[in-house]
């Protein structure tokens, strides 16, 4: 009897496979939350210390247009403008291409052929930030100067190199948000005699809506936090852009570019944790604003 | 849920620990060498032939010349090479680090090759630099307006041309790039641009340089100052260097490392100089 109810009340080998299993995945997330409170700490207090230990003023941080921290000058404006700027012409110019090519790819195009075009795209995410940077700085500059003038460092060429940098992930997102939009919807537009294109554009499209914002503002995360690609065809000077051709900076360029110059602890070394502040602060900003769309559109549908 | 608040915690606890554990272990043998991009290649070659020779154990990183002036400070790195005197750099306590300058470095103004302008003064440049002279007519040249393309702030290349260019006349703002690699590549892309280059970085294609006051920039003029734009390759340690740390220093002064490779990667081996420069940018002549 003794021998049975042990072996009942004893743990058994699979209760104690299932705790280790619990226990590995409890510490793997508890190490990814220390890692990121830990992120989150030290940016932020490295990122105040311009204001509360050298006490310079956030206003002129954020209004300010003359960069220079070594003389306490630490204007911000040029930066945040370019940066968004740059952000929002990328995703403009790239959200009809991407709407486009994602309908070929879910509605049109053979599934071979769609195939075929996942890889391509897919293979254009792998390529690495600084090739973009540099066929930017060999092809796209000079074009730049040829149509507009100046030297062709500038927005426009920083627009560009980003387009191309984000349209891969704006078009396989939005290509995934109209893949899930269900049959029966196509069918019920075509019984009722709509044609392919009026329920493409009428049914499929408005319903997808949620999941292609979310495509569009992924790429604007990505463009905003680009730093090398941009910072080769940007310009780097520190000044508010009077055009598209004229040298300017972002933030992501002028902390990649400073960091090595200067000394942990220091008016310009603050500074530059300011900027990574205001990056920090921007992505959790579209990741909050992803997370609304996609909460309203599940309600919608 | 009393015992999964338990392995939270022990986890939390266990990874707090095994970040905190990841210390310095200070090896004598080992050497850690962080900062300049501009002296990189050189530590990296000399330190291949060093380990072949010693057992030690020598990592060399980059960073730029504050990164390796700042970890040197804090004691967290064995060497830290910098283009600037310490004195130079903000926040770096001087009188802590021994200076150790291991070559010199020369820097040239260059130009886009559809440049025809060959030779300017020392004032010309200033005045391109401060925005005054904005086209190369006024220099005798192609009507074409002038790109100025300047470093970072803050990096050694520019602090030593504002030192020995600018004589504090205040620089335009204009385009920065980073590395000399990125300057050299714009200059030879843009018409009409200019900017300056270490000599390593001179014989690259669609670039040329300027002559200054009709001297031409090479390694003998700069050893007699007659090209006055150049700086040292400092290496500074925390303190007097000790064991291998100051075995590796004597072995970047011997005349192997000095005559061949130094060089080789042309910079100016230290015992060519005939004169001194020091870091308020005064140059007395060495005896």
């Amino acid at each position: 009897m003794d021998e049975i109810k042990n072996k009942l009340l004893s743990k058994s080998r699979q209760t104690a496979e299932d705790r280790r299993g619990k226990i590995l995945c409890y510490a793997c997330l508890s190490l990814i939350v220390v890692l990121i409170a830990s992120i989150l700490y030290f940016i932020t207090s490295k990122g105040i210390a311009t204001f509360t230990e050298n006490h310079l003023s956030i206003a002129q941080f954020f209004t300010g247009t003359k960069w220079d921290p070594g003389h306490k000058l630490i204007g911000a404006l040029p930066m945040i403008t370019t940066s968004f700027l740059v952000t929002i012409l990328a995703a403009v110019l790239a959200t009809p291409f991407a709407i486009g090519v994602a309908i070929f790819m879910t509605e049109y195009a053979p599934k071979k052929g769609t195939k075929a075009l996942r890889a391509v795209i897919e293979l254009l995410v792998g390529i690495p930030s600084v090739v973009y940077g540099y066929i930017g700085l060999m092809v796209v500059v000079p074009l730049v100067r040829k149509l507009i003038g100046g030297t062709g460092f500038g927005i426009l060429a920083g627009t560009l190199v980003l387009f191309v940098m984000i349209l891969p992930t704006v078009i396989s997102l939005t290509a995934d948000s109209l893949k899930a939009i269900p049959v029966s919807y196509r069918q019920a537009a075509l019984a009722l005699g709509a044609t392919k294109w009026q329920s493409i554009y009428k049914i499929v499209l408005r319903a997808a809506m949620p999941g292609i914002l979310t495509a569009i503002i992924f790429g604007m995360t990505r463009a905003f936090g680009e730093a090398l690609a941009v910072q080769m065809v940007i310009g780097n000077a520190v000044l508010m852009p009077e055009g598209l051709g004229t040298p300017t900076a972002t933030l992501t360029s002028q902390l990649t570019s400073q960091m090595g110059n200067t000394v942990l602890g220091t008016v310009s070394n603050n500074a530059l944790w300011s900027l990574a502040l205001v990056l920090l602060i921007m992505s959790l900003a579209f990741n909050l604003l992803i997370r609304f769309i996609t909460r309203k559109g599940a309600i919608k549908r | 849920m009393k015992k999964k608040m338990i392995a939270v915690v022990t986890m939390l606890s266990l990874a707090a620990g095994l970040i905190s554990g990841c210390g310095n272990q200070n090896n004598d043998k080992k050497i850690t060498i962080v900062g300049s991009t501009a002296l990189q290649p050189l530590v990296e070659k000399a330190a291949d032939e060093f380990d072949s020779k010693h057992e030690g154990n020598i990592t060399v990183q980059g960073g730029g010349s504050g990164t390796g002036l700042s970890q040197v400070q804090e004691g967290a790195v064995q060497i830290g090479d910098s283009d600037v005197f310490a004195s130079q750099q903000s926040g770096i306590k001087a009188n802590q680090l021994v200076d150790h300058k291991v070559a010199v470095a020369g820097i040239a103004p260059i130009v886009n090759q559809g440049v025809t302008v060959k030779n300017i003064s020392m004032e010309q440049l200033r005045d391109i630099f401060t925005g005054k002279i904005t086209n190369w007519k006024q220099l005798g040249g192609k009507n074409q307006p002038i790109v100025v393309i300047n470093r970072s702030k803050g990096s050694g290349t520019r602090l030593t041309f504002e030192n020995d260019v600018m004589k504090g006349a205040e620089p335009m703002s204009a385009q920065e790039q980073e590395s000399n690699g990125t300057v050299q590549q714009i200059v030879s892309n843009t018409p009409g641009a200019i900017s300056y280059i270490s000599f390593s970085y001179l014989r690259s294609q669609g670039i040329k340089s300027l002559s200054i006051d009709g001297v031409k920039p090479t390694s003998e003029n700069v050893e007699t100052n007659k090209w006055k734009i150049w700086s040292y390759e400092h290496m500074y340690t925390k303190g007097k260097p000790t064991g291998e740390t100051k075995k590796f220093l004597e072995f970047m002064l011997s005349d192997k490392v000095q005559n061949s490779l130094v060089k080789e990667m042309k910079y100016i081996s230290i015992h060519d100089m005939q004169v001194e420069k020091t870091p308020e940018g005064q140059v007395i002549s060495k005896k």
